[in-house]
């Protein structure tokens, strides 16, 4: 049983969005990076933990990204991945992302490939249907509930006001949020095993990038909050009527 | 050359969303010169030409049955054909648990450039450029789509449903429809409640409301608007609130129109679900709450007092109008 999850870094939640080159970069200085959370908290807990109940799981880790990558990939296999890839690539499209972890998943033959419900810093929602369309493979996105028997996955999936539960046979494609797993902290044995665990770097195959950031935009600065005063919610409902037409 | 606009339905009826991504495909369309046509695959129980007051000239079905349920695989190698078939150029989709898995799919199969979360429409003064929510909200980046084939999903809540006068022409269209790989094996609506992501006002409480048992007070002001509840992430750990209502970085992101925060103090990773929304207001007790520095309306005041006065207020308000 092989199991392949999808890490990839952004900018620490509490960071401050900024942009550089006539807003056509993202501003880097004193960014703090982490593991996107839906790929460290939720997939690959729930690999690490699909690994506890049965040994012979082996939890690969891929991420396409510079060797700035590195760190964040150092602390997933802290937490429990057995080895890492890394894909020496800058690209931020999504295809071309998507065809980097298409052609890792075809040479290793994975029974399951886990990812993110989407990057915090892109918000894609895209790489796991890309993938799994590429790699010919089922794919259910935000599980909110991971179970396996066998070679049968049964998944709860987030839909529109409520959830669903489905069945399939591997190999498929899984992208998590909350609810798949409890998020962990790496302890110190993990983190000094980690240091010779194997990270692989291969070069991209050829992709197309099918979109490019043409440039970043700020929201419109709030004009300010309109106080009302708690003894006359009366005026509040006018403005939320009259002015802003909102009820 | 056409514009083609996924529609999506549960339970006999086309989802909200998908009646603003109609509105805003012929939209589209008229910028380019061209017809907006929808895609539907299953069956609904409503009368689907109506849905031409949207903007559409024509429907193309699948009237399979067995498309009421979501196979990503099944439904991608059906759209892709069909765009094939309607020689449609630009496809729409909501950005919606079932628009975000489907498109994905269809952009890797036809390797045409997909815009996802998209917040306006596409500027095709020069090239094709889709302005899209990044950061979680913190900013937008505007894409440029260069594949022959471009793909759009519309985030709920960006563009308002336009509806005029017109009925399309609803035509079958044949297609190869696969055999699904995933099996449905039960399906747990929360039954009478808006769905979040689809709610036009959200009313959403904080850990300022001390517990579950004072939810209450909340329930009421959302039953008067017509709300769907949501709530911090400390509420849905604590499951004083089911998790799926916890909304922020980590849970469900929303955009109504309007959204009411109780008790919530406005961590920078609460904001980056819901500061999409039009109109937010916020009733807390601390001045200093940073939520206010988001909002457009507040109230400083003890939600315990305030909530009831306001629900009263709305209620009159309602009645007189
Ligand atoms: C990586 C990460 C991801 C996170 N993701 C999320 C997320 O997705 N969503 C999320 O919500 N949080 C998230 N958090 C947590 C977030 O940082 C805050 O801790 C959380 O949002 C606080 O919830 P709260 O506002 O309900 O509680 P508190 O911060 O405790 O605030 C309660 C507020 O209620 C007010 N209050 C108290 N009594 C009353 C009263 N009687 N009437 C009116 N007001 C009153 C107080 O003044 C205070 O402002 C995340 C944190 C991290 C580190
Ligand atoms: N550069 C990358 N390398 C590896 N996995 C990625 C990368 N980008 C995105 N992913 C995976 O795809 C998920 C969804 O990303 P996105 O579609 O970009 O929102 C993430 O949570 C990751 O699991």
């Amino acid at each position: 049983m092989k199991i392949l999850v999808c890490v990839s870094k952004t900018p620490d939640t509490t960071s401050k969005v900024a942009f550089t080159d006539g807003n056509t970069k993202f501003d880097e200085a004193g960014v703090q990076w982490i593991i996107n959370p839906y790929d460290e908290w939720y997939s690959l807990v729930r690999a690490i933990e699909l690994k506890e109940k049965d040994a012979s799981v082996a939890i690969h880790l891929v991420t396409v990204g510079g060797a700035d990558t590195e760190p964040i990939i150092r602390k997933a296999l802290a937490l429990g991945g057995d080895e890492a890839i890394r894909v020496n690539s800058d690209s931020t499209d999504s295809y071309y992302i998507a065809a980097q972890i298409a052609e890792i998943a075809k040479q290793g033959g994975y029974d399951l490939i886990f990812t993110g419900k989407e990057t915090l810093d892109y918000n894609g929602s895209s790489i796991g249907g890309m993938v799994a369309e590429l790699v010919d493979a089922p794919y259910i996105s935000l599980a909110t509930k991971f179970d396996l028997e066998g070679t049968t996955a049964t998944v709860t999936r987030e839909i529109e006001g409520g959830e669903e539960v489905a069945e399939v046979a591997l190999p498929v494609v899984v992208s998590c949020q909350k609810g798949v797993a409890e998020q962990r902290i790496p302890n110190m044995r993990g983190i000094m095993a980690a240091r010779t665990k194997p990270l692989k770097v291969v070069e991209p195959v050829a992709a197309d990038a099918l979109t490019t950031v043409v440039g970043f935009e700020l929201p419109p600065a709030k004009a300010g909050v309109k106080l009302v005063d708690a003894e006359n919610v009366e005026e509040l409902v006018r403005l939320l009527h009259e002015e802003a037409k909102a009820i | 050359m056409s514009v083609l606009i996924f529609i999506d339905h549960a339970d006999g009826h086309v989802k909200k969303s998908s009646l603003e991504a109609l509105t805003y495909g012929a939209k589209v369309a008229a910028q380019l010169g061209t017809a907006a046509e929808g895609l539907l695959l299953g069956t609904v129980t409503e009368d689907i030409a109506a849905l031409g007051k949207y903007g559409v000239s024509k429907i193309h079905q699948v009237a399979n049955d067995t498309l009421n349920h979501l196979d990503t695989q099944v439904y991608a190698a059906a759209i892709a054909e069909a765009v094939t078939a309607t020689g449609a150029t630009v496809v729409i989709f909501s950005h919606t648990p079932t628009g975000k898995a489907v498109a994905a799919r269809v952009s890797a199969k036809l390797k045409a450039g997909l815009v996802t979360g998209a917040c306006a429409l596409p500027d095709t003064s020069n090239g094709f450029v889709v302005k899209k929510g990044v950061f979680s909200g913190k900013a937008f980046a505007n894409v440029s789509i260069q594949t022959p084939v471009k793909i759009i999903s519309l985030n709920p809540n960006s563009y308002m449903t336009v509806a005029g006068e017109g009925t399309a022409t609803v035509a079958p269209l044949a297609i190869t429809v696969g055999t699904a790989k995933i099996k449905v094996t039960a399906v747990n609506k929360v039954s009478g409640d808006v769905p979040l992501t689809e709610a036009d006002i959200v009313v959403s409480g904080g850990r300022g409301l001390k517990g579950p048992e004072n939810w209450g007070i909340l329930l009421d002001l959302a039953k008067v608007l017509g709300a769907a509840t949501a709530c911090s992430r400390p509420v849905g750990d604590a499951h004083w609130r089911p998790h799926h209502e916890h909304v922020g970085q980590t849970g469900v992101q929303v955009a109504p129109n309007l959204y009411i925060a109780v008790g919530i103090s406005g961590a920078i990773q609460h904001l980056a679900g819901v500061n999409r929304s039009k109109i937010i207001v916020v009733i807390n007790k601390d001045p200093e709450a940073p939520f206010f520095k988001a909002a457009d309306y507040g109230i400083v005041g003890d939600a315990f007092e305030v909530l009831p006065k306001l629900t009263e207020a709305i209620k009159k308000m309602k009645a007189s109008a």
